[in-house]
């Protein structure tokens, strides 16, 4: 019977908060005041360590860190920190990471209060069973009224928040508080180091030098080096080279990880797909009976093609992509030609913002020019010779005479908003064929509304939608929920009478006339004029229901040449051939690549 | 060897709302230094190239009139290297205009002079920021017959604010009721950093332009103004000879603040900085262009002009033939150009949207 004492120390806690309501400052606070970085090294929001992370102030990637704090009894604790991702299309993420701890702090903004994503999460991290520690967070701002914020907590979590830590993690007031509550009422982990070895993948990334690190929480067991494990879910084996702990800066070598811990292994693993978030890492020689619970095979729900703006960069857009899955086994990518955009790749993503991501971090971190395809969601074909197909991409949506059904994935959406603008809402929700379920009022001027909604209205731009008709206030999340049957066409755009494949999209019945007129004009309105009448047509299976027409440019001219400088001309004729560059030369026709993207964006 | 010589004046007595050339204002003692410097640069030039004439000269600015003096002064100190039957233009603002200036130049040789009568409708005129009316212009005009100019050029200001079709059919009457032998039709173009930038002006839209544009090539042909080149139409034999040789690749020499040249097969120009200039030995000059000389930079001028791009020079100089050129008008539409045996041409419509144009004329 081995000592399970040392258990009694560790507390593994996550912190559950709105984008901007604090999270990564509170973090930053606690790693200071456990004296885990000393306030020289600390760079602002160390566990958010991508740029764009910072910049967004979201987490896109789980991390932890381990932190030693002596609390007022005397005794010196063990804290896992582990940060979890804080947007719904990282949800089943976040479910992992949330599964590798006992408790959960949970930020509240003292003048906002509680925030769809805060109460996804939370509801997420209840059914968990975690010890939840609610804080209040920017006391220290005039606009504060914390009272009210407890009282909501209690009313629409359902949990206690008398005791609830009144803090300004800016301004470093009352972290302590947060920490001796942590000491207090997040349970120590339980477990048997003597178990068979089971461990929960809840994060990995890729390290140049030794392969794949692997971020679990130990449940039941013990892993030393030299440990032959095996990834339940996958089947691949590997040899522990190392185990340990999260430091603030580095990872710290241990010589065994036992029951109860949170830490890393390396085994010189190849790829990330090897090890996937919620698989369960056990020991060859004695394994366990059963995996953990939980695990999910996490499928891309939305599709777009990316090409590089120049033609040339296929094979740097190839790499980027490469290296970006070593840290990101969610992101899937094929190569895809269009006739329109030449060669590039159909990725696949978990949702909208992580698609967002991907494209900002190949144009920033890979530093590539790229035309994106409106995104696409997956379409569940049925034909009538009974086979089953899977679309990502409307330019393989079939025949409407080899269908014989068509279905659409669907979500059910989490809508909160101030109750001002439940009207606005449920316009836009039917606009956007959506079913109302119900809707809650979370206290006198706040709803909770939920909606069936089809996962293709919600991907191009719900969320600006949303927001621009609540003035910013309202929220939403969403799941996925299943495919059910539709109407659906495809609509193809002709520039000049040719397809452009590369705008074809897929759109309900219904909507087809509405949204190819806007999409008409957007183009028409992004489709500079050119020495040629350009005509704009869209078409379900081969009728036009909407046209527009860029007309022939007429004037495009430097009229003065003055005192013999021809300079302005000359770089005239630079810049003309620098914009060609920016185009997409489709037949006679030259798009610019803000066409393709600006028919992303109809609801303007 | 025969070559232009323009000379930047840069002062005026106040700055039009839409200019962005260089200039700053009049004082007569900067302008004795600029003389100087003016001087002192064209010794150096003509020390440097022996047997250097100059067959065109030009003043420009700014408001070269208004150093009528020293004008007068730099063309004694020239006479003995200007070509027999030299065109000698200088630009001149019709309000700083009097007989015994415009006799003083004629006396000094300048032959030619350009008007910035802009438009012959006060209202125009005042929202342009002149100084003149469309009176004080005529006038101007006729006191440059008296004083013996036979050839007199005038600007015509397109698209400006409160323009519209009958005004500036008027304003087309008044500059050929003065008999004036060349004129220079310009489309407004509102210049970054100006002040017509930063004010709300009711301006024509693309359409707009276009329609006065072509209005005006065909008023102006009416009247005998035959177009040669996009801006610039001339009484037959009239065309401006220095205007032409910056179209034909012929070389000049620009001296003065922010003048440019095209010299010994450089292209250069010197900084807008008049007391760098007047300090200097030598204009401080900078290479505008590496390479020059090359067939999209003929190509580019050369279409400018109505004469067009003739095969046989791209053909003798530039090794393009015919065809390479003929191919890449299938990019363009029929009413845009003429093409023969011998040239490609624009249209008014072309000239229109050269740029477009010209671009892929010169994409070979």
């Amino acid at each position: 019977m081995a000592d399970k004492e040392y258990m009694q120390e560790i507390r593994n806690f996550c912190i559950i908060a709105h984008i901007d309501h604090g999270k990564s400052t509170l973090a930053d606070r606690i790693l200071e005041q456990t004296e885990t970085v000393a306030q020289r090294e600390m760079e602002e929001q160390i566990l958010d360590n991508m740029d764009l992370e910072r910049e967004r102030g979201i987490t896109i990637k789980a991390r932890a860190v381990r932190l030693r704090y002596k609390a007022d009894d005397g005794e010196t604790y063990v804290f896992n920190l582990i940060d979890t991702p804080g947007h719904v299309d990282f949800n089943y993420e976040v479910s992992r990471s949330l599964n590798a701890c006992e408790g959960a702090i949970l930020v509240v903004d003292a003048s906002q209060g509680i925030e769809a994503q805060t109460l996804a999460n939370t509801y997420l991290a209840i059914e968990q069973d975690l010890e939840l520690v609610p804080v209040i967070n920017k006391i220290d701002l005039p606009s504060a009224h914390p009272d009210e914020v407890k009282e909501e907590i209690e009313t629409v979590i359902g949990i206690p928040a008398d005791e609830a830590p009144l803090i300004s993690a800016k301004m470093g007031i009352n972290i302590k508080d947060v920490m001796e509550q942590v000491v207090k009422n997040v349970p120590a982990p339980k477990g048997d180091p003597d178990a068979p070895l089971k461990a929960l993948i809840f994060d990995s990334y890729y390290d140049a030098y030794k392969g794949v690190i692997v971020y679990v929480r130990i449940k039941d067991g013990t892993l030393k080096p030299g440990d032959r494990i095996k990834m339940m879910a996958t089947g691949a084996e590997f040899d522990v080279v190392d185990v340990g702990y999260m430091g603030a800066k580095n990872l710290e070598n241990a010589k065994e990880l036992r029951a109860g811990e949170v830490g890393y292994i390396a085994a010189s693993i190849k790829s990330i797909g090897d090890t996937k978030v919620g698989d369960t890492v056990t020991l060859v020689n004695n394994p366990a009976d059963e995996p953990l619970e939980g695990y999910r095979n996490v499928n891309p729900m939305v599709y777009s093609g990316i090409y590089p703006a120049d033609g040339a960069k296929y094979g740097d857009l190839r790499d980027a992509l490469e290296k970006l899955q070593l840290n990101d086994a969610s992101l899937t990518f094929e190569p895809e030609t269009s006739i329109a955009l030449g060669f590039g790749f159909r990725c696949g993503f978990l949702g909208l913002l992580h698609m967002e991501i991907i494209q900002e971090r190949l144009e920033r971190e890979y530093n590539l020019d790229l035309v994106t395809t409106a995104p696409s969601v997956v379409y569940k074909i049925t034909k009538t010779d009974g086979e089953t197909i899977y679309i990502d991409n409307p330019t393989n949506y079939p025949d409407p005479s080899e269908i014989e059904v068509a279905e659409e994935p669907m979500v059910k959406a989490n809508i909160y908003t101030p109750s001002d603008y439940v009207g606005s809402i449920m316009d836009l929700c039917q606009e956007r064929r959506g079913t109302f379920k119900d809707m809650k009022y979370l206290d006198l001027n706040r709803v909770e509304m939920h909606y069936d909604l089809p996962l293709n209205e919600i991907v191009y731009d719900f969320f600006d939608a949303l927001k621009s008709r609540t003035k910013g206030y309202a929220s939403y999340d969403y799941e996925m929920s299943g495919f059910v049957p539709s109407r659906l066409v495809k609509l193809d755009i002709l520039l000049n009478g040719e397809v452009v494949d590369a705008l074809s999209f897929v759109v309900h019945a219904d909507k087809a006339y509405a949204r190819a007129r806007k999409i008409a004009e957007k183009l028409k309105d992004n489709i500079p004029r050119q020495l040629f009448e350009v005509p704009i047509q869209a078409a379900v299976g081969g009728k036009i229901i909407a046209r527009e027409t860029v007309k022939a440019m007429r004037k495009d001219v430097l009229a003065k040449c003055y005192g013999g400088d021809i300079t302005r001309k000359k770089k005239l004729l630079e810049k003309q051939k620098e914009g060609k560059k920016r185009m997409r030369q489709l037949g006679s026709v030259e798009v610019p690549q803000e066409a393709f993207m600006a028919v992303l964006k109809l609801d303007e | 060897m025969n070559k232009g010589l323009y000379i930047h004046v840069p002062f005026c007595l106040s700055k039009c709302p839409y200019c962005d050339f260089y200039s700053v204002a009049f004082d007569s003692d900067t302008a004795n230094q600029y003389k100087n410097a003016v001087k002192r640069n064209l010794r150096y030039y003509l020390s440097q190239n022996s047997g250097l004439r100059f067959d065109t000269v030009y003043f420009g600015g700014g408001t070269p009139i208004l150093l009528w003096r020293e004008i007068c002064d730099i063309m004694d100190e020239i006479q003995p290297y200007i070509a027999e039957n030299a065109e000698i233009t200088i630009e001149a603002n019709p309000c700083c205009t009097n007989e015994n200036v415009l006799c003083s130049l004629k006396q000094h040789n300048v032959n030619r002079i350009s008007f910035g009568l802009q438009s012959g409708n006060d209202n125009e005129l005042k929202a342009l920021g002149r100084r003149h009316t469309a009176k004080v212009g005529a006038d101007a005009v006729k006191m440059a017959y008296k004083a013996g100019f036979e050839n007199i050029s005038g600007d015509i200001m397109l698209g400006v604010p409160l323009q519209t079709k009958k005004s500036l059919i008027e304003t087309i009457g008044y500059m050929s009721f003065l008999t004036l032998s060349h004129i220079s039709a310009y489309l407004l173009k509102i210049e970054p950093g100006t002040p017509f930038a930063k004010k709300q002006l009711t301006l024509p839209d693309d359409d707009g332009y276009a329609d006065i544009y072509l209005e005006t090539v065909s008023r102006l042909a009416d009247k005998g103004y035959k177009q040669y080149e996009i801006s610039n139409f001339a009484k037959p034999g009239m065309e401006s000879r220095h205007n032409l040789k910056y179209w034909r690749c012929e070389e000049y020499l620009g001296i003065g603040p922010a003048a440019h040249s095209y010299f010994n097969g450089e292209r250069f120009a010197v900084g807008r900085d008049l007391s760098a200039f007047i300090e200097s030995d030598v204009q401080p000059a900078f290479i505008t262009e590496r390479e020059c000389g090359d067939y999209e930079e003929w190509a580019m001028l050369k279409l400018r002009l109505c004469e067009g791009l003739d095969f046989r020079t791209a053909e003798k100089r530039f090794g393009i033939s015919k065809e390479d050129i003929l191919k890449k008008c299938r990019l363009i539409p029929d009413k845009l150009y003429r093409a023969d045996d011998k040239a490609i041409r624009l249209t008014p419509e072309g000239f229109l949207v050269s740029n477009a144009v010209i671009g892929i004329l010169t994409d070979i």
